[in-house]
Order: C-alpha cells, then sequence, then structure tokens
C-alpha cells in the first residue's frame, strides 16, 4: 500500500510539473499575472509530493519490504538502519528520485528566497524548471519506477553493495546531486534572461548566490567523494581520474568559470554572453554526468543500470537541454552584447584568461572521458584514457590559472598599469619560488613536480597575505578590529576560498612527492618499515558485524620506541551479496596518515598486509573545505539581502499592477 | 594605442593560449591513449611491445600462484581460447579469483609474461567488466566460425 501511494503520489507531482513548465510561461509571453503566478503553487506543490513520494520509499526500505524489487536488490533485513536509509539512494531507481527531489527543492528554495524577483522574470525561471523536472519525472515513471513490485516478494533482500555501506556514501550522493541539480537554477536564470533580452547587473545580483550555493554543494560533494574512495577502496589514493569523477569534476570546472564570469557581468557588464554559455555549459555536464554515470556505459560503482533504454532516454533529454538552449542562445545572444569596455592590463582580462583556461580544462576532461566511449561505439576497437593524461595535462593548464588568481584580486578594474602591478606582486612572486625550492631541498626531495606544487603553494599563501594587508591598509585609520569587520563577507569568500586552494596545492603536492607504500607478508610478531614507522602485526581476531563476517588484525605502529596507535584493518565478508571487502584502518594526523589494510591470508597463515604512508593528504580535504567555507561567505554577502530588500516595494507595485 | 587594436591583441592573446592549450592536450592525449586486446591478439602478438595496454577476460582457473614474499602474483587471463601469463606485484581487488572476470594494464616483457601494474576486477557479484566479457566474447565467436 505504501509504495503504491509514493507511486500515485509521484504521478501527481509529474502533473504538477507540467503545470509548472507551461502555465508561468504561456503567461509570461501573453503578460498574464494570474497565469504567472501558478508557477509558484505548483512548485511548491509538486515537492511536497515528490518528498512524499521518497517518504514512502524509504519507509519501505526501513521496513524491509522485499515485496518491493528495488529494497529486495538493495537491501537486507540485518543492515543497520542507517544503510538502510542509504541504499534508497544506493541505486539508479533511488538516486533518480532524490535527483528529482533536489530539483524540487532547488525550485522552492527559488520561490522562498528570491520573493523579489519580478513576477514575470520568476514565472520564466519556474518555467524552464518546471520543464526539466517533467523530463526526469518522465524518467523516473516511464523506465525506471522505484517503486515496482515482484510477486511473490522476496523472503530476504540481496542486501546494498558492502562498498556503499559507509558513513561517507550516506551524504556524498545527497550533496553531489544538489550540486549538480543547483546548476539547474543558474541554467533557469540564463535562459530567462534569454528570453526576456533582460541581462543587467541586477541579473548578475540575482544568478550569483545560487550558483554560489550550487558550487559549495558540488565542491563539498566531491571533496567526500574523494575521501571514500581514499578510506574505501582501500589503495590509499584520493582521485583516479575515473570517467565518474571526472563526470562530476567537470561541471565544477565550468561553474567555477560561471561564479567568476558572473562576477564580471556583476560589476562591469562585460561577459554577458559567455556567462550565458557557462550556464548552459555546466547544466548540460550535469546532465550528461548523470547520464554517463547512471546509463551503465562506464566500468565502475556507479553504473547500476545497463538498461539501454534508460541510456537513451538521458540521452535524448540531454540532446534535447542542449539543443534548445544553444538556439535560443543563437537566437537571442545578439541582444546582449556589450558591456565595459577594458584594456589588457585589467582585472577582466585576468578573469577572462581564467575562464579561458578553466574551460580548456574542462574540454580536456570532457575528451579523455568520452573518447574512449565513442571509439567504443562506433567499433573501433576499445582503448582507455588513463591518469598520466590528465597528470600531464593538468599541471601546465591549472599554473597560470592559480598565477592568475593571485595576480587578480591586485589588478584594478576596467585597465590598471602593469609595472605598478609587477612592483606589488613581483617580490611575492621570487620569494614564492625561492621558498618552492629550499622547502623541496628541505624535504629531499627535488623534482620539478614538486617545486612548482610547492611553489604555487607558497604564492598562493604570500598573496593571500598581502592581499589581506593592503585591504587593511586600505582603510587606515580605524583600529583593527573595525577594519577587518568593515570587510564585506563576499571579499572573505574569496579570500577563503583562494587560500584553499593553496592548501589543497599543499596536499597533493607532498602526498604526490613523499607517499610511500609496501606490500609485506607478516605473520604474528613480525614487523615492517616504512618512512621512519615500526608495523607490529599482532595478529587476526574473528569480528563479527551484523550484516558481515570479518577478520580483523592488530598492528601496533611506533616510531623511536614510542607505540602511538593500534590500527584494526578488517577482511569483512558480506553474507548477502557473497562479497568480500576489505575496510582499511586509518591513523589520521595534521602532518600525515599511516594507512593499513589487510589483504588475504597465505597458505602458511601469513597475511599480506599494505601499508601506506600519506604525509599531508589531510590537507587535500582541508583546502576543500575551505573553498566550500568560502562559497559560504560569498553566498551570504549582505548587498545579495540588502537588494532584495530595496526591491521589495518595487516588487509590491508591479503586484497591484 | 586604439581600443581597436587593443581588442585585436586581446582576442589574439587569447587565441593564442587556446590553440597552445589544445596543443598541449591534444600531445598528451595521444601519448597515454591505452589500448585494449584480447589474449588471443596477445598471443598472435598483435599487441604493442614497450607500451602500456590492457588484457582483458577471465583468470584461468588454477593459475593464481603466490611467490615465496607472498606479494607478487602469478596468474594467467583467458578469452577461453588464449592465456598469456601475467605478473602482478601489489594488492589485488577484494573481487579478483578464480575463473571471474578481470582487467590487467601494463606491459609485455621480452620472455612473453605481461607484468601488470594495474589490476581490475568487478565492483560486486553480477557484474562483468565490458572488456572481459568483450574478450570472451571474441574468442567464442572465432571458435564458431572456426567449427563451421
Amino acid at each position: 500500500m505504501i509504495p503504491e501511494l509514493g507511486h500515485f503520489s509521484l504521478i501527481l507531482a509529474l502533473i504538477l510539473a507540467v503545470v509548472q513548465g507551461v502555465v508561468p510561461l504561456v503567461g509570461a509571453s501573453r503578460n498574464r499575472l494570474a497565469l504567472m503566478s501558478v508557477g509558484r503553487t505548483a512548485a511548491q506543490g509538486q515537492f511536497l509530493f515528490i518528498a512524499f513520494s521518497f517518504g514512502c520509499l524509504t519507509w519501505s526500505f526501513i521496513n524491509s519490504d522485499f515485496s518491493l524489487q528495488l529494497a529486495a536488490s538493495n537491501s537486507h533485513s540485518l543492515t543497520p538502519v542507517i544503510y538502510k536509509i542509504t541504499g534508497v539512494w544506493g541505486n539508479h531507481e533511488g538516486s533518480l528520485l532524490l535527483w528529482a527531489m533536489s530539483l524540487a527543492l532547488w525550485t522552492v528554495a527559488v520561490t522562498v528566497f528570491s520573493r523579489n524577483l519580478p513576477e514575470i522574470f520568476m514565472a520564466r525561471v519556474l518555467g524552464v524548471l518546471g520543464l526539466v523536472s517533467t523530463g526526469f519525472l518522465l524518467f523516473l515513471l516511464i523506465t525506471s519506477n522505484p517503486f515496482d513490485r515482484i510477486l511473490p516478494g522476496a523472503p530476504e533482500g540481496r542486501d546494498l553493495n558492502p562498498l556503499l555501506q559507509d558513513p561517507g556514501m550516506i551524504i556524498h550522493p545527497p550533496l553531489l546531486y544538489m550540486g549538480y541539480v543547483g546548476f539547474s537554477v543558474a541554467f533557469a536564470f540564463a535562459i530567462a534572461a534569454l528570453l526576456s533580452g533582460r541581462m543587467d547587473a541586477a541579473w548578475a545580483r540575482w544568478s550569483r548566490p545560487w550558483t554560489t550555493v550550487a558550487w559549495v554543494f558540488l565542491t563539498a560533494g566531491i571533496a567526500i567523494g574523494s575521501g571514500w574512495a581514499y578510506y574505501e577502496l582501500g589503495w590509499g589514493g584520493w582521485w583516479f581520474w575515473d570517467p565518474v569523477e571526472n563526470a562530476s569534476f567537470m561541471p565544477w570546472l565550468l561553474g567555477t568559470a560561471l561564479m567568476h564570469s558572473l562576477a564580471v557581468t556583476e560589476k562591469r557588464g562585460a561577459f554577458r554572453s559567455w556567462t550565458v554559455l557557462l550556464a548552459i555549459g555546466a547544466f548540460s555536464l550535469s546532465l550528461m554526468g548523470t547520464f554517463l554515470v547512471r546509463s551503465g556505459v562506464l566500468t565502475s560503482v556507479h553504473a547500476f543500470a545497463t538498461d539501454p533504454a534508460r541510456g537513451l532516454f538521458v540521452l535524448v533529454l540531454l540532446v534535447l537541454v542542449i539543443g534548445i538552449s544553444l538556439a535560443l542562445f543563437a537566437w537571442r545572444a545578439p541582444t546582449l552584447a556589450g558591456g565595459g569596455s577594458f584594456s589588457l592590463v585589467s582585472r577582466e582580462a585576468s578573469l577572462l584568461g581564467n575562464n579561458v583556461l578553466l574551460s580548456v580544462a574542462c574540454g580536456s576532461v570532457l575528451l579523455g572521458t568520452l573518447y574512449p566511449l565513442f571509439v567504443d561505439a562506433l567499433n573501433l576497437g576499445k582503448i582507455s584514457v588513463g591518469p598520466p593524461y590528465f597528470e600531464t595535462v593538468f599541471v601546465p593548464l591549472m599554473t597560470p590559472v592559480i598565477v592568475l588568481m593571485m595576480i587578480g584580486p591586485f589588478v584594478r578594474w576596467k585597465g590598471d598599469d602593469g609595472h605598478s602591478i609587477l612592483r606589488r606582486v613581483g617580490p611575492g612572486l621570487v620569494a614564492s619560488i625561492v621558498l618552492g625550492i629550499g622547502i623541496a631541498f628541505a624535504i629531499g626531495h627535488v623534482t620539478w613536480r614538486t617545486v612548482l606544487g610547492l611553489s604555487l603553494a607558497a604564492w598562493v599563501l604570500i598573496g593571500s597575505v598581502q592581499i589581506l594587508w593592503q585591504r587593511l591598509a586600505d582603510r587606515a585609520g580605524a583600529g583593527t578590529g573595525a577594519r577587518l569587520r568593515s570587510i564585506p563577507a563576499a571579499w572573505w569568500g574569496m579570500w577563503f576560498a583562494h587560500l584553499g586552494i593553496g592548501v589543497f596545492i599543499i596536499g597533493v603536492a607532498m602526498v604526490g612527492s613523499l607517499n610511500s607504500q609496501i606490500q609485506v607478508k607478516m605473520l604474528a610478531g613480525d614487523t615492517a618499515q616504512l618512512a621512519g614507522y615500526t608495523f607490529t602485526f599482532r595478529g587476526v581476531a574473528n569480528a563479527p558485524g551484523p550484516n558481515y563476517a570479518a577478520a580483523r588484525a592488530t598492528i601496533e605502529v611506533s616510531r623511536g620506541g614510542v607505540t602511538f596507535a593500534t590500527l584494526t584493518p578488517e577482511k569483512r565478508f558480506y553474507e548477502a551479496q557473497g562479497m568480500p571487502m576489505t575496510e582499511a584502518s586509518i591513523d589520521i594526523g595534521p602532518l600525515r596518515d599511516v594507512y593499513v589494510n589487510l589483504g588475504d591470508q597465505l597458505e602458511d597463515g601469513a597475511w599480506v598486509v599494505g601499508l601506506f604512508y600519506r604525509p599531508f593528504i589531510s590537507w587535500i580535504w582541508l583546502g576543500c573545505t575551505l573553498m566550500a567555507l568560502g562559497g559560504i561567505f560569498a553566498a551570504a554577502d549582505r548587498r545579495y539581502r540588502r537588494l532584495a530588500e530595496r526591491e521589495a516595494p518595487a516588487g509590491a507595485a508591479r503586484q497591484v499592477a | 594605442m586604439k581600443p581597436r587594436s587593443k581588442r585585436l591583441m586581446l582576442l589574439g592573446g587569447a587565441v593564442a593560449l587556446l590553440i597552445g592549450a589544445v596543443a598541449l592536450v591534444l600531445t598528451a592525449f595521444q601519448e597515454n591513449l591505452v589500448f585494449f586486446h584480447t589474449p588471443t591478439e596477445v598471443a598472435e602478438g598483435k599487441a604493442p611491445t614497450g607500451r602500456t595496454f590492457r588484457i582483458g577476460g577471465l583468470v584461468e582457473p588454477g593459475s593464481i600462484k603466490r611467490a615465496a614474499d607472498g606479494v607478487t602474483v602469478q596468474f594467467a587471463i583467458t578469452d577461453t581460447a588464449k592465456a598469456i601469463p601475467v605478473t602482478y606485484k601489489g594488492s589485488l581487488p577484494d573481487l579478483f579469483s578464480e575463473g571471474k572476470g578481470a582487467v590487467v594494464q601494463g606491459k609485455m616483457s621480452p620472455d612473453g609474461q605481461f607484468t601488470a601494474s594495474e589490476v581490475l576486477a568487478k565492483h560486486d557479484e553480477n557484474y562483468m567488466p565490458p572488456e572481459a566479457q568483450h574478450a570472451v566474447d571474441q574468442a567464442q565467436k572465432a571458435a564458431k566460425t572456426v567449427k563451421q
């Protein structure tokens, strides 16, 4: 009964989505206020029905209703409740329902937080979001109904893939989806701008916080996914350039470019067409990410579906979205031309440089991810593109981005004097190169990659201190506290996010330079050495879990004769799926992680043990946290709220009229 | 400078940057493509020497042997027609086992052994790496043609 209610509720949501996608757009083109205002109600109703439907599915999982196909394939009566809930989106159908729910949630958020948008503009935004939602709900109901029953019901479920039974997987998909789907708001704003031909500073100001919040979610989602891969896949790596990772990284790259391009559009009125194009691109890549990950064309833990009908449906949806938006862009973009002019040495030019480089970087990831699929589809053989390609490409593309990132804030809008900028940034540049070389020698790993990485990190840190200093010096007179408080949140956002990049680079450079690992065969009492640490193997005991049996090893880690950690890696066997799994054990430290996993048992009773030393790896996630924090500051800037207050009377007047 | 020539310079700079970046990407791409071969193709000498490539197929039952150090593993990967001996040092994926699908990436040694730097297996019980499936399908197709 409950699943049927969920199914029915989803159908009602689809009807409301169609209403939301059609009526406000018609209203906007005929200028009928009554029709336009339907969008808001439809969006809120749609969210309620999808949320109810999602609740029904979750209820069936928690109560182990194995007559539900989805629960029978992805849950088990012994699975801990939290992983029963995770199981709801640990599969194709449920994750799509989560996608649809995120979209509805974003739409409701627009109706609540952007209440002061002109009615006609709001109608267009909601209309576009309604059409996107219609597409996804149709996809769900036609090809991927999460509420399919099996008769008779299964006596027991097949359990969720053990790799996904992990705390990181509880929040990774929802965050990532909020990020992916969040770009739909930026997309809807861009399409609404194309439809109305209105795209000014106010438009950019409406659009910016939405884009930034979506970017924050995406950043957090990617970081958590990377953390999951690090400790759960048991290889001690944090990024594999796996197509699935690339699928989330591409919208991130374009989303980053979009945020910066929006800044130029707001401050200077320039880059308008480019901003619209980026918004379309970021959302299209989000859709493509969903397609790649969910259609089963990729080999990965994420590929649940192998039903070609589903892949085709998303592909058609993707082609429709991209095709219609680009056609609209080609038709309407000329109306957007204009904007302030700027010289070669200006903040606009530096942001343009960054935008071009980020887009090329995104294109290079796209090439590496899609090319093998094309070659395979055309029957020209099977190939793959591995990490070496992406690493070769990314270092030279990202180096100028990072150099420009710290020069940009020193450069004035419109035009500046090259010599005076050089005077301001020159000393920092020289100091960071010297520091990079110095530290590389100090850690005894002198390669050009290490030197480059450390120099760039030093450049970001020095530059951050310098711009903060300059900002404070500009407000001479007041006390330091007052001067710090007078800095707007958006500026702090920029500062923290850029600092986060520096911290991130330190992590990447140090892990890349100094990490080490060995595989050893160990019997109880054996010791092994790695990077100055001594590992003592104390044997293996049985450790039963709720839905698995495990062999748990005890390994003591010491340095200089002092034991500071006892690690307990496990080899688990999940009964329902008949699947073994390695559970690593990590001693996390601010300057290094010590990471241990347990391999197979050999005939003589010894175990194969993997020992990993990962210097500064936490800095990678600390950097991502700072970036996300920066995004939150930027989105929380008072001027977005002030704008809302100031425009409120005008909006009210418009409603009366 | 006139605004017009400034704009031209800006455009020229952006285009030059773009061309340079695209050239870089394409060169790196060309150098780092990893081709895939079936065990039969490798046995026929069609695989490149001195270049990294992938082989997909089934892990031949009874072929997994561990060296005395416990860490170096030898096994054979087969498409049911031909089998290629593989040496690998490192941790194997959880679902790597005899008779199951796997994909190995590495280089051919002069002694006819394939030295793998990476071993990929499936992610769950029902799933077969498409490349492994492809190799087996190819071999079975070839076997059928021979019989007819």
